[in-house]
């Protein structure tokens, strides 16, 4: 197999991760809805947290395309 | 029209706008110390808040103006930041968390900007946190801070950071090192966030743009499929307003974070 298919193999397979990054982001998102369902008024206090939390885990998955981004161009 | 949209389509694709070309040629020996498009940029942020800041405080009255708002409302945003999350000794670093968030958020904003059409690709819409080398070097910029204030602060006290108290004495031969490793991927992972977010979502962009010109460009019935990455790019682009808020908010709190780890490092 040369170079160039590997390059591309290699990408397509850095994207996986992006589904831990789906689930992640679901769980996020889905914890602080049933938190604001049970206690709508303390819901505004924890929004930040959640964007923190949203921003950090957004980091992880995108973490896998820079690896493909790397592999692609970098080699 | 069909003329029109080709000849707006000479772009090379998705990457092209991040390419680095020099504006004023320098060199300095064997060294390229030209002007690019990335200073003209960075340049073109500090001088724009720099106008807005003096611009909104000029009358500084007690029952602020619209602009003085403005201006009085990002500065308790992040005032109320650093307060929370470092303490009162976090007052010493407010300018530098201030500086750090609204270079971050203009310089992410700037690439959501469209160019002037047909301008020379050296004056493009250009967004200087989308290189790694712009934004590891605010990294290492803010752990150096972290390390020299928590040095001056504790002295090898400091390295308490490394040695949390009140663990089974087993532990001790694992967790020190694990909590260095940790401490070794900050700067890495606040530089490495901000550029993948900044690179991700620009790409995406001028990808779905792309698609739009070449569904044009196809002619007859297809056309009217170019509805869908026109919608598709009004809600990335929407996204990306959303992302480059959140990222400078996120690395402002991340340094906050660190810095109070040193501030802090006594208590471990």
């Amino acid at each position: 197999m040369d170079a160039e298919a590997a390059k591309l193999i290699g990408a397509g397979l850095a994207s996986i991760p992006l589904a831990g990054a789906g689930v992640g982001l679901g769980l996020i998102f889905g914890n602080f809805l049933s938190g604001a369902f049970r206690n709508p008024s303390a819901a505004a206090a924890n929004q930040q947290t959640m964007l923190l939390g949203f921003a950090l885990t957004e980091f992880t998955g995108l973490l896998g395309f820079v690896i493909a981004m790397i592999i692609l161009y970098a080699f | 029209m069909m003329h029109l949209v080709s000849g707006l389509a000479n772009a090379e694709g998705p990457m092209e706008q991040f390419k680095v070309l020099p504006i004023i040629p320098l060199t300095l020996g064997d060294i390229d110390i030209s002007f690019t498009n990335s200073a003209l940029w960075m340049t073109i942020g500090v001088t724009a808040i720099s106008i807005f800041f003096f611009a909104a405080t000029r009358r500084g009255a007690l029952v602020p103006g619209r602009l003085q708002s403005m201006a009085e409302i990002i500065h308790e945003f992040v005032a109320d930041l650093v307060r929370d999350t470092i303490g009162s000794d976090g007052r010493k670093f407010f300018p530098y968390v201030f500086t750090l968030f609204l270079f971050i958020l203009v310089a992410n904003l700037f690439g959501l900007l469209p160019s002037v059409p047909g301008a020379p690709e050296k004056f493009h819409t250009f967004t200087p946190t989308s290189h790694i080398i712009v934004t590891l070097a605010l990294a290492f910029t803010t752990i150096t801070i972290v390390i020299v204030y928590g040095i001056a602060k504790h002295g090898f006290g400091f390295l308490k950071l490394f040695w949390p108290s009140g663990l089974p004495w087993y532990m001790y031969s694992v967790i020190p090192i694990i909590e260095f490793i940790s401490f070794c991927s900050r700067p890495l992972s606040l530089g490495i966030r901000l550029f993948a977010n900044m690179l991700a979502g620009h790409l995406i962009l001028k990808l779905f743009a792309g698609f739009i010109i070449s569904l044009l460009s196809a002619g007859g019935a297809v056309m009217i499929l170019s509805l869908a990455p026109f919608l598709g790019s009004v809600a990335i682009f929407l996204l990306e307003l959303l992302i480059a808020a959140l990222q400078a908010y996120v690395f402002a709190i991340l340094t906050c974070i660190y810095l109070s780890d040193a501030a802090h490092a006594g208590d471990h």
